[in-house]
């Protein structure tokens, strides 16, 4: 069967300024395998992002995309998605846009539920300002910023906050493994409700501890040794795994999922009219709203 | 002016429901026919401190809360102490004699004194200690001669869905505090005539909301913050019935970036919050600037600097909203006058945003936003105006021109969900189609000329936008010795100063008044200031915000200032003394 939409269908004509090696083509890429797996018409899809390298992304789909601030990319697309309910809206960003800056909205967002897809390239270090601490920097590594006795806080952990902060979807990937990250990405897009995909995507320029080679030696798939991703106290256990706890295994896959809590989008009142933004301008029964003031 | 009026005043701590108290009384006059202006003075605490309202109601159109009281219930002692020596011969001073005492000395002669065990009287009704104010409110009834059926159906409007009784046992109150009066002499026979022909009664952030809903908003964010929180709770009560998704969020960073989301998505998207919260936003608004999405911020200013006076008015955010965001982009600013004017601006808001795709500020403070006052019938029937949508645009080949250049600066803008006009709005310095110049072009000579280009086309806006927008205003005599410049709220005081020194003193003023504040109308303001004599320039801030701006547009200098930066609004008694001084 040919189909609609062929991979090529989701690429721009502008390409990416990333380094070569960046592990951000792989999360690129694997967004595009997800398109193009869910068939995804390229107008219905709007993708945000916030500022950082990893932010660039929505210029190299042919979706219609939004390039807003650091850190408030979340809060666009939730404004965006409350307007149109019917958009598939995809939240791009890094660890310091979203864990940073970003984590207010990040951690609200969740708590509503919406069904937004959040997909994190956390590549641990802050790559456009070339290379001060990130906050999931591990301890004690030592950057531009912080040069003495480096890190010396604890990093954040994205798993644990985003299963404590009532996300519904929550997934770990690696650049490594682009089958498996576009399988998360599709299934989270493809996910009624939030969805976070913490994308391990390394920075081959300014980071230099956590490689390529440093996951692969690490990364597991949870999944495959039988993890129940409907167990939310399981799933905690398994994020306590890395980074905070420890450091040498990291698992990958499908921490948590849960498709029976409402959406934010089923419970808000003013749907009950419609989609918004489809809805008529202008008020028929203004003699009944100003019944009120008389 | 010559008709005898209410000038009502109730005062005591908060908790002690004097506003709830006072907004009622306000109802029953506009029920009653009359013209209604209210003042709430009132601090950030709970339970405590000292809080009154004062109601002026006239069967003739009132411009300010007006000076001293007729009459004036006093629910505790500190009431009694600041505002007796306050009331005129003729008139009243209601309060609880179990709690409060007056100081006769203090008290001018000719001023009825009428101590009522309020707690008592209310007692005998219902334990519930807080219908004492409807015993005072109904001696407030009785002495100003208000048809009592306006009682009964205020307190059927307040209570009568959900709690028939409450509207039973409270009449039953008000009739005791009436009885008192009966007994103690009767009414103050000051001859107000009722018209009787109710009138609407609102807040100017009710205006507001009523007219945004009216526009058709489809998306209001709000962080609460005083006094820009009763958009917030009108809206949340009444906008999803409309279909408006109303969101208190975390804080006013998500407010902004919400509303630019759903602007983009293609509603009509607002925020309100005062200069504290607006602070935040500034954060993003630029972000509406370079990526062209239309919304309406509504700013309801308070004293500051910083968290300063919340509960006080203040008109010092002028220069905040005229510098919000870093660089260079083009805004409107809109500072409404009057109740009307929140309904009327904000509705045309909803316009220069979506047909200029830039932000529009409406500038509006808390003796505005938070008093109540009689409006004719809104007339919801305004005029709406999309602008440029990509059904204009054309066929499209490769990417959509989002941000084509166009002699008005305005490009066709895409709705996402459009088939075929795919683009990326970016807030980074972009091309005409929304590529980025800011990673590896800028600096290099073509994008050079790209960057100014694309500058040029959005601050282009600017000239239709002015166009668009309404002019500065002369209202008053032709010829006048004096000329008052002012803007916002200081509009009913400065007009009621204006009438009482051309009727009391035979002096001639007129008035200068400016509904658009940005971008500013020099050519008209120039044109209006060559006929005029001696100006006064009267703001509440200190150091003259508007004045300062005339002076960049224009080069004129006002004659004489009047700066108020005490958190008290103007009233057209001081108004009109400091006329009296520079006319001398």
């Amino acid at each position: 069967m040919k189909l609609a939409f062929e991979l090529e269908t989701y690429k721009s004509e502008v390409k990416p300024t990333w380094c070569p090696g960046c592990g951000d083509f792989a999360v690129l890429n694997a967004l595009q395998h997800a398109l193009t797996e869910l068939q995804l018409e390229p107008w219905n899809v709007l993708l945000v992002s916030g500022i950082g390298c990893s932010s660039n992304l929505p210029q190299f789909l042919s979706t219609y995309g939004f390039h807003a601030i650091h850190g408030r990319a979340v809060a666009v697309a939730e404004g965006a998605k409350l307007a149109n309910p019917d958009l598939h809206v995809i939240v791009t960003g890094g660890d310091g846009d979203g864990y940073g800056i970003g984590v207010g909205h990040f951690i609200h967002a969740m708590r509503r539920n919406l069904d937004l897809t959040y997909i994190v390239m956390n590549n641990e270090i802050y790559g456009l300002t070339t290379g001060q601490a990130s906050p999931t920097s591990e301890m004690g590594m030592k950057t531009k910023s912080t040069p003495i006795a480096g890190v010396i806080e604890n990093p954040i952990d994205p798993i644990a906050l985003a299963l404590s902060s009532g996300a519904t979807y929550v997934a770990r990937a690696f650049s490594g493994d682009v089958k498996q990250m576009s399988e998360l990405v599709a299934k989270g897009i493809e996910h009624h409700g939030f969805s976070l995909i913490d994308a391990l995507s390394p920075c081959v320029t300014y980071n230099k501890i956590n490689t390529y080679e440093f996951f692969r030696k690490r990364v597991y798939d949870l999944n495959k040794e039988g993890h129940d991703a409907g167990d939310l106290k399981a799933a905690f256990l398994k994020a306590l795994e890395w980074p905070v706890v420890q450091r040498d295994r990291i698992p990958l896959g499908l921490f948590y999922r849960n498709d029976k809590v409402p959406t934010y989008e089923d419970l808000e009142p003013a749907y009950k009219k419609g989609n918004p933004v489809k809805q008529p301008l202008g008020v028929a029964d203004a003699d009944e709203i100003l019944k009120e003031f008389l | 002016m010559s008709l005898p009026e209410i000038v009502f005043r109730v005062g005591g701590a908060a908790g002690d429901g004097v506003s709830s108290t006072a907004e009622s009384f306000a109802k029953m006059c506009s029920r009653s026919g009359l013209h209604v202006w209210t003042y709430s003075s009132y601090q950030s605490v709970i339970r405590g401190g000292h809080v009154w309202t004062q109601v002026r109601g006239s069967p003739e159109p009132v411009l300010s809360h007006g000076t001293v009281p007729n009459v004036l219930v006093c629910l505790n002692q500190q009431t009694m102490d600041v505002h007796q020596g306050d009331i005129l011969a003729g008139g009243a001073i209601v309060y609880d004699s179990d709690l409060v005492k007056p100081d006769p000395s203090r008290v001018a002669k000719g001023v009825r004194l009428l101590g009522m065990s309020l707690r008592k009287l209310a007692q005998t009704i219902t334990p519930n200690a807080i219908v004492r104010n409807t015993v005072a409110l109904g001696a407030a009834v009785r002495l100003y001669e208000i048809d009592f059926r306006h009682v009964e159906s205020a307190f059927q409007d307040i209570w009568g869905d959900k709690k028939p009784e409450i509207v039973e046992q409270n009449v039953r109150a008000a009739k005791l505090g009436a009885d008192a009066v009966d007994r103690a002499g009767g009414s103050l026979h000051l001859g107000v005539p009722f018209p009787e022909e109710p009138r609407y009664l609102m807040t100017g952030n009710e205006a507001v909301a009523l007219g945004a809903l009216a526009a058709g908003v489809r998306f209001h964010a709000q962080y609460p913050m005083t006094p820009a929180s009763s958009i917030l709770h009108w809206m949340a009560a009444h906008g999803p019935a409309h279909g408006v998704v109303v969101k208190q969020v975390e804080d006013e960073l998500a407010a902004m970036n919400m509303a630019i989301g759903a602007g983009h998505a293609g509603v009509r998207s607002m925020v309100a919050t005062s200069g504290g919260g607006f602070c935040l936003m500034v954060e993003a608004i630029g972000q509406a600037g370079m990526t062209e999405t239309p919304l309406v911020a509504v700013v309801v200013q308070r004293g500051g600097p910083s968290t300063g006076l919340p509960t006080k008015t203040e008109q010092g955010d002028l220069n905040l909203v005229l510098g919000a965001g870093q660089g260079d982009w083009p805004r409107g600013i809109l500072a409404p006058r009057h109740t009307q004017e929140c309904f009327d601006l904000t509705a045309k808001a909803f316009n220069l945003a979506e047909v200029y795709q830039t932000p529009i500020v409406l500038l509006s403070d808390l003796y505005l936003g938070e008093g109540f006052r009689t409006v004719d019938k809104l007339d919801f029937n305004v005029p709406i105006v999309r602008g440029l949508t990509a059904a204009d645009g054309g066929a499209i080949q490769g990417r959509f021109k989002r941000y084509a250049y166009t002699d008005s600066g305005v490009s066709p803008r895409a709705f996402p969900g459009t088939r075929g006009y795919q683009f990326v709005a970016a807030t980074d310095e972009h091309m005409e189609n929304g590529e980025l110049i800011s990673d590896v072009l800028a600096g290099l000579p073509e994008f050079v000329e790209e960057r100014r280009k694309m500058h040029e086309k959005r601050m282009r806006k600017l000239v239709g936008l002015r166009k668009d927008m309404p002019p500065p205003e002369l209202w008053g005599s032709a010829n006048a010795d004096l000329t008052l410049i002012h803007w916002g709220s200081t509009w009913g005081p400065a007009h009621e100063a204006i009438l009482h020194v051309e009727e009391e003193d035979g002096v001639h003023v007129n008035s200068l008044e400016f509904p658009t504040l940005f971008p500013f109308h020099a050519d008209e303001t120039l044109r209006i200031l060559k006929g005029v004599k001696r100006t006064l320039s009267i703001e509440g801030n200190y150091t003259g915000q508007f004045a300062r701006l005339l002076r960049a547009e224009t080069g004129y200098q006002p004659t004489f200032s009047f700066p108020k930066y005490d958190g008290e609004p103007f009233t057209w008694r001081e108004i009109a003394d400091k006329i009296l001084e520079v006319v001398a």
